[in-house]
């Protein structure tokens, strides 16, 4: 735990997250170079298939950041410690983001070829529904009095909206294994090409670099917000320090 | 200890409720205004209105539990009876597993009304295969107040009251999904597939009151 809890903090540093910034960018146009001029179209879509690249990606991210959240709201209920908090929280706020681009592209790539932007397929109400509960802890967290009290429900909601996923999950493709609709082909068949599937790893590992410098900025961001929080509440505030006027002169307020 | 104070927080909840009828005084007419919202929405057809009237039924009341969730802890907060709960000397599970039953009878009172209505104004027949229905209808309704209890609590603590339909609503996507198609199949004389939407309720409920029962007490901290 003391392991983890030293790289949070190295994460969380400037240098840490420059390197990842630029880390990031180099693999996201890497992947864009790979995916548009590299790889050769497939066979049967076409060019519309490029979308995977990035959609897949997403989607793998999107479920390590709700499983990060999960970990980390448990860690937080476990040891109380603030710093898990702000894990969770970084990590909620990139699996929305990277929930709802996951949503975006696979509506874009079903609209030409499934001939719809939208399907109850299991997997694609599941993903909907977690962008909504993780929008829900995102929410919540407006509500809470004092920064202990939205540690602690945000944390419940991490460990709530967890063990809601997989039962959400049966019951969708029970509801849908009830109702045949056509059914659907989906991309990745076992033959894929070695290039394809470099580009999907590579175009993964550029995710992951950038959920890492999201994280980073976030984790940075939420350690100056906490304490900024505690400076400012720990000092009265300017109107109330203006200093009475021991002299007539020259004793009035600076700046 | 557990169960004992369990049922005294659901007995004194359930008192309180007979005596004022706050929450089901509003929440009943809440949803029968509902289902005429639903059959004005629909139109006059009543094939079309039997075919989705199970939906109408766990629809209307879903959301007046969402807000009948809010309302028992709303009374609660009122001159201050909450602290006084939050601080007796019990196991705080203990009085989670109190407040989810009190919610559980008292959305029974309501599916057992809300379904009257529809059984009249849209011809929804009851009678097909009553033990399932109610088995099915029970665990739905602790299946909704398992996470209702829970996260009404956030209504009344806070600056600000939570937007409980926000977080509670995809939550509990599993029991809208098994409830409705539960009750679908069994008022059209069938049981295919009714086993399994069981199967889904009890895993939800089980998992959402162990839960609560575990983590009610975080919420509470300060």
């Amino acid at each position: 735990m003391s392991m983890i809890d030293r790289l949070l903090v190295r994460a969380g540093t400037r240098g840490a997250q420059r390197a990842l910034g630029w880390a990031s960018l180099g693999g996201l146009a890497g992947t864009a170079v790979l995916g548009l001029y590299v790889v050769p179209p497939d066979a049967e879509q076409g060019d519309v298939q490029r979308l995977m690249y990035v959609h897949v990606p997403a989607a793998w991210l999107a479920f390590l950041s709700f499983t990060v959240v999960f970990v980390a709201s448990v860690a937080y209920l476990r040891t109380g410690r603030i710093r898990w908090d702000r894990v969770a929280v970084a990590s909620a706020e990139a699996g929305v983001l990277f929930c709802a681009l996951t949503l975006v592209l696979g509506s874009l790539w079903g609209r030409p070829v499934w001939g719809t932007w939208w399907t109850w397929d299991p997997r694609l109400t599941t993903t909907v529904v977690l962008l909504l509960v993780y929008v829900g802890y995102l929410s919540l967290r407006n509500v809470a009095d004092s920064p202990t009290r939205r540690a602690h429900w945000s944390a419940v909601v991490g460990v709530v909206g967890f063990v809601d996923v997989p039962i959400v999950h049966m019951s969708v493709v029970w509801w849908r294994s009830l109702h045949q609709e056509a059914t659907v082909i989906r991309p990745g068949a076992p033959t894929m090409d070695p290039s394809m599937l470099a580009t999907l790893l590579f175009g993964t590992l550029a995710f992951s670099l950038a959920y890492g410098y999201l994280m980073a900025v976030r984790l940075r961001v939420g350690r100056l917000e906490d304490h900024a929080a505690s400076t400012v509440m720990s000092q009265p505030s300017p109107r109330a320090r203006a200093p009475r006027p021991v002299h007539p002169v020259g004793g009035g307020p600076r700046g | 200890m557990t169960w004992r104070a369990a049922w005294a927080v659901a007995g004194k909840d359930l008192r309180v409720e007979v005596r004022s009828r706050y929450a089901l005084g509003s929440v009943l007419p809440f949803a029968a205004t509902m289902l005429l919202a639903f059959g004005f929405a629909l139109g006059p057809d009543r094939g079309l209105l039997r075919l989705t009237a199970p939906g109408l039924l766990w629809l209307a009341g879903l959301f007046a539990a969402v807000d009948l969730f809010a309302r028992s802890y709303r009374s609660e907060a009122d001159a201050g009876a909450l602290d006084g709960l939050l601080l007796s000397p019990v196991p705080k599970g203990a009085v989670y597993l109190g407040k989810a039953v009190a919610a559980t009878a008292q959305v029974l009172v309501l599916m057992v009304v809300t379904g009257l209505l529809v059984a009249v104004l849209f011809g929804l027949p009851l009678g097909r295969s009553p033990a399932l229905l109610v088995l099915t209808t029970l665990l739905g309704v602790v299946g909704l107040s398992a996470l209702g209890s829970l996260f009404g609590l956030l209504t009344v603590l806070g600056r600000r009251q939570a937007a409980l339909p926000v977080l509670v609503l995809p939550l509990v996507t599993p029991v809208v999904i098994g409830a409705i198609r539960a009750t679908g199949t069994l008022v059209q004389g069938g049981t295919e597939g009714v086993a399994g939407w069981v199967g889904v309720l009890l895993a939800f409920d089980a998992a959402f009151l162990a839960t609560g029962f575990l983590v009610y007490g975080h919420l509470i901290e300060d």
